[in-house]
């Protein structure tokens, strides 16, 4: 289930990625693991998923390391989907992230997860990637949760002393 | 609309009061045992004074805000659905094709267009993209949103043009259920006068509207009764 359904995208890319092959075969080894072979068709959908995630598929032996942060989260997140999973679990996906860099990569992240009918569980603690990514919220505190429901009312009429001091301690810029 | 077609709106003494946790456990009431109906057609005025609790009424309505007691039912595909208890994807699946609304400010998500913003609602409700893009140039051209502006992101667009954006989005699909929250708050007389058009032809085909406006003509060009808030105050 986790090989075929499941994809997990880590908060450090380097977590997330093989830093000893190449982007590409990061990409596609996924569709290696569930048994594919044919090397030409593998390495044609990688390029597809560079191109979907904006990446230059002329760089696709060139190894992580030699990518930028943004980069290599972008090649992890095509690495998580290219074999059609149902559910993503993303952890601080943007954490990391120059905002600029962040902001590409939610809009990016939003518009797959629209396209592929994507079920996706993201860890945050950034309110405002919650509000613009989540459809409904969990609220956590010590391993409990403390407060569930749909995004905008948990953020705009919360309930719980936690998540109202949550919410009221997010900076107005 | 006949005064026999089903209420679109029936809110069954609704109450809310705010409890702040992380300032001494204070509590502020808002309203209680508030009822109101609203029929296809109708355009209900909320009216009172700032504080009284219009907003946090049009929210509860909206699922925003979590009332503290009471229901809010609204006709969804030829069946009520109670906001205040339904579950969140419900509440999305309600928002997404009967329950509108446009609020004073543009919530935007930073760097998408102006006409795919506009388009957006058309899209998810699973119009083509060229359709939804004609309906959305035509509604801006009417809105008089300068076409230079189309391909640009609203963010650094002036108030009233955010508006127009805002009720662009609201209007480019015929809700039967609108929550209107000033929305001509920031727009000059001519804006005025083509918003209050818009919201003039949606009732005629029939959508309910509850509203919020402190400009006093447009309230009474649109309004067909006012709902004075303060009736349900609730005691400190």
């Amino acid at each position: 289930m986790q090989r075929e359904e499941w994809g997990f995208v880590h908060q450090n890319p380097r977590d997330g990625l093989r830093m000893r092959v190449s982007g590409g075969a990061n990409v596609a080894e996924p569709l290696m693991y569930l048994g594919q072979r044919h090397y030409g068709k593998m390495r044609q959908a990688t390029i597809d998923w560079l191109e979907r995630v904006e990446l230059d598929t002329l760089r696709i032996d060139d190894k992580p390391r030699n990518f930028s942060g943004g980069m290599q989260q972008r090649i992890q997140v095509a690495r998580n989907l290219i074999h059609g999973p149902r559910l993503v679990f993303m952890d601080e996906p943007t954490g990391g992230l120059d905002v600029s860099v962040q902001a590409r990569l939610l809009d990016l992240l939003r518009e797959l997860v629209r396209d592929l009918n994507l079920a996706v569980i993201i860890v945050t603690h950034d309110m405002a990637v919650a509000r613009l990514m989540a459809d409904r919220l969990i609220v956590m505190k010590g391993g409990h949760v403390v407060e569930t429901g749909l995004t905008d009312q948990v953020l705009d009429d919360p309930q719980h002393p936690y998540s109202q001091l949550l919410v009221s301690s997010v900076l107005q810029i | 609309m006949s005064a026999l077609s089903p209420l679109s709106i029936v809110v069954e003494d609704l109450a809310k009061t705010f409890v702040l946790h992380n300032a001494d456990s204070a509590t502020i009431p808002v309203f209680h045992n508030l009822r109101l109906e609203v029929r296809p057609g109708e355009c209900v005025v909320l009216a009172g004074e700032s504080g009284v609790g219009k907003s946090t009424l049009m929210r509860s309505i909206y699922g925003n805000y979590l009332p503290t007691d009471g229901g809010v039912r609204v006709m969804h595909d030829g069946a009520y659905v109670d906001i205040t208890r339904a579950a969140p994807h419900e509440v999305l699946e309600v928002r997404r094709r009967t329950l509108g609304y446009v609020s004073q400010f543009l919530r935007v998500i930073p760097r998408i267009p102006t006409l795919q913003l506009v388009m957006e609602p058309l899209l998810e409700n699973g119009v083509d993209c060229d359709e939804a893009r004609r309906r959305a140039t035509e509604l801006l051209s009417a809105l008089r949103l300068p076409e230079a502006h189309w391909e640009l992101p609203p963010a650094t667009f002036s108030g009233g043009e955010q508006q127009r954006v805002n009720i662009a989005r609201s209007f480019i699909r015929k809700y039967p259920v609108l929550l209107l929250d000033e929305p001509t708050a920031s727009l000059d007389a001519e804006n005025r006068a083509i918003v209050v058009q818009l919201i003039k032809s949606a009732l005629a085909e029939g959508a309910a509207m509850i509203g919020i406006f402190h400009d006093e003509d447009v309230r009474d060009a649109v309004a067909t009764r006012l709902f004075p808030v303060s009736q349900f105050k609730a005691a400190a």
